[in-house]
């Protein structure tokens, strides 16, 4: 199995790349057109910020390859909210493939941090991505922007309200916990992902 | 909901484990690969690597113990010791580090926090700041492992170094590390409220009572080293012990 995790100027790919080592499998990691369109299965990580990352991929026609990838494909953390319709930071306008926009955490009150950094846990699980893991599972978070809540949602957390912790839509797929962090349980959604059919 | 962290911190001199009392008196705790599959497996949150002794001759074997860690444990961690440009960091993130620390070089150079979050982005920079209550009951920055004092204030240190790109603040009391006599509550409540990330508190965790305490003042994240490394206080046990005081634990 191909998996081929694109290469762009947000941060991670490598504690992906390390995580798909661990189970020992041994990713490829490019931003070439040709190699991603030949990939079983394609992961695109990310922690960086919106508008730079989505001028290094339209720049490189990195965003048309994605949107018309036909293989599983994995957003995970930035990556996930590159996916959606737009997002606050920056104002910038992302890949569309989920009809969601990405805003900023807000709350007046002053002890809640931003950005959420560290465990919360996910609830409302659907889809074969979270086969055999529980409500109320733990998953490592790192971030301030979040997606919200609609039809594409497949799991959903708590933090300064309610927003989307997983997006599903034909072969895409996104999560905004980073799988590759998250002890066993993001050990078993990522091997889920990987049961996908391609 | 976001719970509460506990992290164990390794401090790494030559490629082993040490924990000292006070920042002295150092004492070998193991190899820290297998220490760190240990914690993962129990529980722990995150983990800190800091390597005391790090110089530039040593900063190869640092990254490839880095790498070591990341293939073997799927937990978060930070590393930090003598970190002092883009260039260190870049190395230990591409071993495999998901946050690094800085404290001494970030002082001396603030503008290195801000290269640093716009080369990595603010969740991977860790401001670690080493402080000491002094007889006007203000407490200061320290320097080179707490060996040099100086005149600032920490909770201004920790709010200009989150304005500069930190997007966490790892703040060890010296007065308290050590001691297993209770975290500094005083400071990192101050801190907490000072600064709007997350405050890991540094320095007297000796019981699970202790924990839960700092957690109520303001803690996001409670780290502690040779209480684990010495088995006194067990990872399950203790978060077991804060669920039964209603603080939320993974």
């Amino acid at each position: 199995m191909k998996i081929v995790i694109i290469k762009y100027n947000a941060g991670n790919i490598r504690s992906v790349q390390i995580a798909l080592e661990r189970q020992g499998i041994t990713p490829v990691i490019s931003d070439d057109p040709e190699v991603i369109h030949a990939a079983d299965k394609i992961i695109f990580p990310g922690v960086g910020e919106a508008s730079s990352a989505m001028a290094y991929l339209t720049e490189r026609s990195l965003d048309s390859v994605i949107a018309d990838a036909r293989q599983p494909f994995l957003g995970i953390c930035l990556g996930m909210q590159l996916m959606c319709s737009h997002s606050e930071e920056n104002d910038t306008t992302c890949l569309g493939i989920f009809e969601e926009n990405v805003r900023k955490f807000s709350t007046s009150d002053n002890s809640i941090k931003i950005p959420q950094i560290g465990w919360n846990s996910i609830t409302n699980l659907k889809s074969s991505l979270f086969e055999g893991i529980n409500e109320n599972s733990y998953c490592y978070f790192v971030h301030s922007y979040f997606a919200s809540i609609g039809k594409h949602t497949i799991a959903q957390t708590h933090y300064c309200g309610e927003y989307s912790a997983s997006l599903h839509k034909n072969n895409f797929y996104g999560v905004q916990f980073h799988p590759e962090k998250s002890a066993d349980v993001g050990a078993s959604i990522i091997n889920n992902f990987l049961k996908i059919p391609s | 909901m976001l719970t509460k962290r506990i992290i164990p911190c390794l401090d790494i001199k030559d490629g082993r484990t040490v924990k000292g009392t006070n920042f002295v008196d150092l004492r070998d705790a193991g190899d820290p690969v297998e220490l760190a599959a240990l914690y993962a497996d129990q529980g722990a949150d995150e983990l800190v690597f800091l390597d005391i002794t790090a110089t530039n001759e040593k900063r190869k074997t640092l990254a490839q113990l880095v790498d070591r860690i990341a293939h073997r444990i799927n937990i978060p961690f930070t590393v930090g010791g003598g970190i002092a440009s883009v260039e260190d960091v870049r190395i230990l993130l591409d071993s495999g580090a998901d946050k690094i620390s800085v404290n001494t070089a970030a002082f001396k150079n603030p503008e290195l926090i801000t290269s640093l979050a716009s080369s990595f982005g603010s969740q991977c920079v860790v401001l670690a700041i080493d402080t000491k209550k002094h007889a006007d009951n203000q407490w200061y920055v320290y320097l080179n492992g707490g060996r040099v004092a100086t005149e600032s204030i920490c909770e201004h240190w920790a709010a200009k170094g989150v304005s500069l790109g930190a997007g966490e603040i790892l703040l060890t009391s010296m007065d308290h590390d050590g001691t297993k006599k209770g975290f500094a509550t005083e400071i990192t409540a101050a801190v907490s409220q000072t600064v709007n990330v997350p405050v890991i508190a540094s320095g007297g965790g000796g019981i699970p009572e202790h924990f839960a305490e700092i957690f109520d003042n303001g803690a996001d994240a409670a780290l502690a080293a040779s209480i684990f490394h010495f088995k006194e206080v067990m990872i399950p046990e203790l978060k077991s012990f804060l669920k039964s005081r209603q603080i939320s634990v993974r």
